[in-house]
């Protein structure tokens, strides 16, 4: 399983906190997965996890795009982050 | 001792000063406390309201603290957040680090700052007296100050 989790306005935006799937077949890399959510569910998404400054974490590390998936991560998209 | 405070509730300064010198007892102390501003560029501001990523936030929280404290050799190091819907001129960030001398003091609390506004998966959203809410942009200058940090590497 892959838990997807989304905030700010990321979360706003696909009016959805969290997703649990089975790892999709075909799926290696975080890139992966994104294709694989914009196929299952449409243009919106692919506006929404397609804008430049999108920022990619897995198991609660920034990633770049091309990262590695495996059976039991989480990953989560989100705006730049502004803390402090 | 924990370290990092991840929380909704507010915290007193004093508190949180004693509780970082008491466990590390050290000759130069500096500390920064940040508070909910009464404006922004688009009016006045009744409400912030932080996000956060629980799990992630204490991680990065951690791990920028145990940076700091390797590069610039602190002594003990303290960092509490709050998240949640806060008012103006509440508390929303504490630091506080311990070191041998002033400078490894500044640069250390100065750094974890730094770094905390870009790295610490925190969003901020303002609340304005028009009865409007918008999500806070990050700022170029805090993308050039954690850059600043990275790239002279020589600065302890």
């Amino acid at each position: 399983m892959v838990t997807i989790k989304f905030f700010s306005l990321v979360r706003e935006a696909l009016q959805l906190e969290q997703v649990t799937m089975a790892l999709p077949e075909g799926v290696q890399t975080l890139a992966d997965l994104k294709n694989h959510l914009v196929e299952l569910n449409g243009d919106h998404w692919r506006t929404v996890l397609y804008q430049p400054n999108i920022v990619h974490a897995l198991d609660h590390r920034v990633v770049d795009v091309d990262a590695p998936i495996k059976d039991g991560a989480e990953v989560a998209f989100f705006p730049p982050m502004t803390g402090g | 001792m924990r370290r990092v405070l991840v929380q909704s509730d507010t915290f007193e300064v004093q508190s949180q000063y004693a509780t970082l010198t008491d466990a590390f007892p050290g000759a130069a102390v500096a500390t920064f406390t940040g508070y909910v501003r009464e404006f922004c560029d688009n009016g006045d501001v009744v409400a912030l309201e932080l996000e956060h990523y629980p799990g992630m936030t204490e991680t990065v929280l951690e791990s920028l603290g145990e940076q700091a404290s390797h590069r610039f050799g602190l002594k003990g190091w303290r960092i509490v957040h709050r998240f949640g819907r806060l008012g103006t001129a509440d508390p929303i960030v504490w630091v506080g680090v311990v070191a041998d001398h002033r400078t490894p003091a500044f640069h250390g609390c100065q750094f974890i700052m730094d770094a905390l506004k870009t790295d610490a998966p925190f969003w901020k959203r303002e609340h304005l007296d028009d009865g409007s809410a918008k999500w806070v942009a990050a700022q170029c200058s805090d993308t050039k100050r954690r850059e600043h940090w990275r790239l002279n590497e020589e600065i302890k």
